[in-house]
């Protein structure tokens, strides 16, 4: 099972530019249509389930406007 | 919307502290805030934000004094490396480096920049290559590609006239001074990681007193190129990359054996 992962997209310096978009291996990043931002932009998201919190997204984003999470790998017979 | 909850989990990717939180000038999609961001990831890596200072030059470049988290002057066009020279050697404690356009370095900065170089002054130069001088409004550079349009070679640059592109790491890598030149892209995610080695590897060769280094960054101007950012990503890989090799073009022997 590959660790669940989830981003945040800071929408006061996303630009809509689509490059984590095309960047997600996973492909559950789009555009939120629902939103736009005081500066005109529909900001990234996470659209679908499936992020595994490789970071992909953070590393090609020109405003570093994603944080990315992972769920904690847990040691076996260790506990959480 | 997918909501998990998030003190559960670990933060694997967050803004580094060498880059200020606010919202840039850049034109979205500019590879301008990705060469930003891997300076202050490698600023944060090595500690050195308290100890840096920026001289920053003029083009879509020039407000990088207002989001690296480091202390900066600014240069006049393409004097940089020299402004660069005269800090370092007052201050040979702290860590120099020079944040620099093509239309900067390579046109009207040439002379400095293979001066610097030549004399091995002990300084790091971040070279973002966009082929145009993205500021005035995507006009031909030393660095524009043999047949592309820009808003002053309409019908493409015409080598016959205009001349072919200079090979800034090819040039910079014969001078005796030079310690670290190499070349990167920052089209896709496995060169952006490439990228921040590169720009690390800079730093530790001035951190060591090794002479001048130089990462060469092939960069998007998505805006003057007349294309969205995934098509200008796209059309780097395509058409730039073979004219501008990637690779290391010099590499002291100390910082070929560094593993980072
Ligand atoms: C001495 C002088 N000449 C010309 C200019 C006008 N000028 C401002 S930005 C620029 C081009 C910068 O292009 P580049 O270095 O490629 O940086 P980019 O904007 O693409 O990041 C020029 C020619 C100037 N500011 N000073
Ligand atoms: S790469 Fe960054 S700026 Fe571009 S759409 Fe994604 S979050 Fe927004
Ligand atoms: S004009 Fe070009 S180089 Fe300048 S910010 Fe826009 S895309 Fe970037």
């Amino acid at each position: 099972m590959p660790l669940k992962g989830t981003i945040v997209v800071n929408e006061n310096l996303c630009k809509a530019c689509e490059l984590c978009v095309v960047a997600c291996p996973q492909h559950v990043i789009s555009l939120n249509k629902e939103i736009i931002t005081p500066r005109g932009y529909h900001p990234a998201h996470l659209a679908e389930e499936g992020c595994t919190g490789c970071g992909t997204c953070a590393l090609v984003c020109p405003e570093a406007a994603i944080t990315v999470y992972r769920e904690k790998r847990l040691i076996q017979g260790q506990e959480a | 919307m997918v909501a998990m909850d998030l003190s559960e989990m670990e933060v694997v990717y967050q803004h580094p502290h060498a880059l200020v939180d606010m919202y840039t000038h850049f034109c979205p999609g500019c590879t301008h805030g990705v060469a930003h961001r891997l300076v202050a990831e490698v600023l944060d890596e090595m500690a050195l934000s308290e100890r840096t200072i920026g001289v920053a030059s003029v083009g879509c470049s020039v407000f990088s004094y207002n989001y690296l988290n480091i202390d900066f002057v600014q240069a006049p066009h393409g004097r940089a490396p020299a402004m660069a020279t005269g800090v370092k050697r007052v201050l040979p404690d702290h860590i120099v480096m020079t944040y620099q356009g093509d239309g900067d370095m390579i046109s009207i900065g040439a002379g400095e920049i293979v001066a610097a170089a030549g004399r091995g002054e002990n300084i790091t130069v971040i070279f973002i290559n966009n082929a145009n001088y993205g500021m005035t409004g995507g006009q031909m550079a030393p660095t524009t590609l043999p047949g592309m349009k820009t808003s002053s070679s309409p019908n493409g640059r015409d080598v016959e006239q205009a001349g072919y592109p200079i090979l800034a790491c090819e040039l910079l890598s014969t001078q005796q001074g030079a310690s670290y030149i190499a070349r990167r892209s920052l089209h896709d995610p496995k060169n952006i990681r490439m990228a921040k080695k590169a720009i690390r590897l800079a730093f530790e060769t001035q951190v060591r007193g090794l002479g001048f280094s130089m990462v060469e960054l092939l960069s998007t101007c998505p805006t003057n190129w007349h294309m969205t950012p995934v098509k200008a990503v796209k059309w780097l890989e395509e058409k730039m990359i073979p004219y501008y090799p990637l690779g290391d073009y010099k590499v002291h022997p100390t910082i070929s054996e560094l593993k980072v």
